[in-house]
């Protein structure tokens, strides 16, 4: 009797490790479509809410994981998924390294605004040089000259700078140290770009949240936050001036200003420092990405007929139009087309499947 | 089957599993961390470099193990003095009364408060505090995740080291009065000699919670990958460095946090066999 229960046990423990391989492959014989992706966690609360939109008008499953953008290239390299989401676009190096060539989508902006604490103290404006001078450690009283001289008539206390920065790794460190990168030679040569950093000053927290958080409650600091969280939150940000010499206030317009210029065929460029003149300087694209021939790993025809009508329907105006209520910026008409003419490149063997 | 060899397998399969456990963890923590040591060797211990910018990557672990170290030390050192004075309180000196019954339920309670609430008070309570009082600007650094750390580890060492005092035989303790010994006596010369090893392990036990402590530590360390330079200064822990890192790194990176884990594996070992042999000497 004991040893039968033993058995049952041992047969039973089995079945759970095996049972993960088993679903996989049902997929393909269900009824109802099903799509899955995985990535990148700055876009997720956008993409949940077209996906809900989605699934309530066509019926069509679409299931997404936020687990990070390095996790959604990973798990479109092991074809675990029907597309990745990642907030920086694959270097020539990264696309190399995946199995078979892959195509970018953008589908919404966000941005990364400098919110700092003094209270009493509002519009804050600051310049490259001053960026540079903070967060290289060089300014680290309130009361310097030359934040006194970019800001006529600001009160500026006697208060020493605390920079907050990102202390785990994330996108929202990339376009920061990117814009960063490009508007100093100094960051560019002693820290570089990167998901995160060497700093030179400051103390680190955990997430969009633990940066707000700490900023929120330390007088006299300064750090740099997803523009998502910090509109939702309605936190102190400063203005920053652009590359045409406007001080330019992030909000959905100045951020989707941002990619309204030329754009490369393949839409994988940092938009930080953009050119226009109505432009937030650190904006960046997140994109969804999927294998330009969807006919691998045994996928059927249907499966991604479905995932291209998911993908062409998130860069169209319905979808873009839900983007501002959660705080992302929509994609400008140009990058619009630029994506539909990208989603119109991929097929399945050599067919088309979008009209 | 006998009950007798049906009991038996059991536990050996039990154990067995325990022991499978362990060698696979430290067998993939070995075999994950190898990229790194093979590319920095041992300066991997010893440098203070953490540079995880594509292209310029280094990694060094020291300013972690130094962090978790002294945040643990520090809490250890706070930790002693009370949890040993309450652990007497609770079980010893006033074991029958009222307030003893409620102190015990309260640090029982404590004990089993998961770490991120202790964060979190730490965060928005014990911060502020700490600021005005004027100890530090920002109040970010080893002395706070410390003292957060001897809040969290006092409630633990004390449940422990009261139950094992209060297992002290009462014949032991009527025969010392019945000669006529102090309170102060019996404690130093009966109580303390028959519950001393079960104290110690109490405070290993306790430091090894404190070497492990990720969240709290997290909240309130500051996460500046460097050495601390004083009590006050910021720097980061191995088991938050951990957390904080490990979603978006892959390749060398991965490697060098696996190593991290390794390193703080090896550490709490160390500590506990050290425990041991104090404890193994002091039962002598």
């Amino acid at each position: 009797m004991k040893k039968l229960f033993l058995l049952l046990l041992i047969g039973a423990l089995m079945g759970a490790c095996s049972n993960g391989k088993k679903k996989s492959s049902e997929n393909d014989s269900s009824e109802t479509m099903s799509i899955a992706a995985a990535g990148a966690t700055f876009p997720m609360p956008y993409y949940n809410m077209v996906i809900k939109d989605y699934i309530a008008q066509k019926g069509v499953q679409v299931t997404y994981g936020g687990i990070g953008s390095g996790g959604g290239i990973k798990s479109l390299k092991d074809k675990v998924v029907d597309f990745g989401a990642t907030d920086a676009f694959l270097t020539d190096d990264k696309m190399a390294e995946m199995p078979a060539e892959i195509v970018h989508i953008p589908t919404c902006l966000g941005a990364v605004v400098i919110a700092y604490n003094l209270p009493g103290l509002e519009g804050l404006k600051l310049t490259d040089e001053l960026l540079e001078g903070i967060f290289m450690g060089d300014i680290t009283n309130w009361n310097d000259t030359r934040i006194k001289a970019n800001n006529d008539g600001a009160v500026l206390p006697d208060q020493p700078i605390t920079f907050v920065h990102r202390s785990d790794g994330s996108g929202t460190t990339h376009i920061f140290s990117d814009y960063m990168s490009k508007i100093s030679t100094r960051w560019a040569k002693d820290v570089g770009t990167g998901k995160a950093l060497l700093w030179p000053v400051g103390m680190g927290a955990k997430g969009n949240p633990g940066v707000a958080g700490t900023i929120s409650s330390t007088v006299g600091s300064i750090g740099y936050i997803g523009s998502e969280y910090a509109f939702a939150q309605k936190i102190q940000v400063a203005l920053l001036e652009n590359k045409s010499g406007f001080y330019i206030e992030p909000s959905i317009e100045s951020i989707s200003a941002s990619a309204q210029g030329e754009l490369p065929s393949d839409t994988r460029v940092m938009l930080t420092n953009s050119d226009d003149p109505g432009a937030y300087p650190i904006c960046g694209f997140t994109w969804l990405i999927l294998y330009k021939d969807q006919a691998y790993n045994g996928r059927s025809k249907a499966q991604a007929q479905a995932t291209l009508d998911f993908l062409d329907w998130i860069v169209s105006a319905d979808a873009q139009a839900v983007a501002p209520k959660v705080n992302y910026a929509p994609l400008p008409q140009k990058a619009v087309e630029r994506a539909k003419s990208i989603l119109r490149t991929v097929n399945y063997g050599g067919e088309t499947l979008l009209k | 089957m006998k009950s007798d060899t049906i009991t038996r397998y059991i536990l050996f399969i039990s154990s067995l599993v325990v022991l499978l456990v362990s060698a696979g963890m430290v067998f993939s923590l070995v075999g994950d961390a190898v990229p790194v040591f093979e590319k920095f060797g041992w300066r991997f211990i010893i440098s203070t470099d953490w540079n995880p910018t594509e292209g310029r990557e280094s990694y060094g672990a020291l300013p972690f193990i130094a962090g978790t170290l002294s945040t643990s030390l520090l809490a250890l050192l706070i930790c002693l003095p009370m949890a040993f004075a309450t652990s007497l309180f609770i079980a010893e000196y006033f074991r029958t009364s009222y307030v003893s019954s409620v102190l015990g339920t309260m640090v029982d309670l404590l004990a089993g408060v998961p770490s991120i609430v202790y964060g979190l008070w730490g965060f928005y309570t014990l911060r502020p505090v700490i600021v005005s009082l004027g100890l530090d600007a920002q109040g970010y650094g080893i002395f706070t995740a410390g003292l957060i750390l001897a809040i969290m580890i006092i409630p633990y060492a004390t449940s422990i080291s009261s139950q094992i005092i209060a297992m002290v035989p009462t014949e032991l303790k009527e025969a010392a009065y019945s000669l006529g010994a102090t309170r102060y006596e019996v404690i130093k010369y009966v109580v303390l000699p028959n519950a001393r090893s079960g104290i110690v392990a109490s405070f290993i036990l306790a430091f090894g919670r404190a070497l492990g402590e990720t969240m709290a530590v997290t909240m309130l360390i500051g996460n500046t990958n460097i050495i601390p330079t004083g009590l006050f200064s910021t720097g980061n822990s191995m088991a938050s460095v951990i957390a904080n890192q490990f979603g978006e790194a892959d390749g060398l990176k991965m490697s060098a946090l696996i190593a991290i884990g390794l390193l703080l594996f090896v550490i709490t070992g160390i500590i506990n066999a050290l425990g041991k042999m104090v404890i193994k000497r002091m039962s002598r």
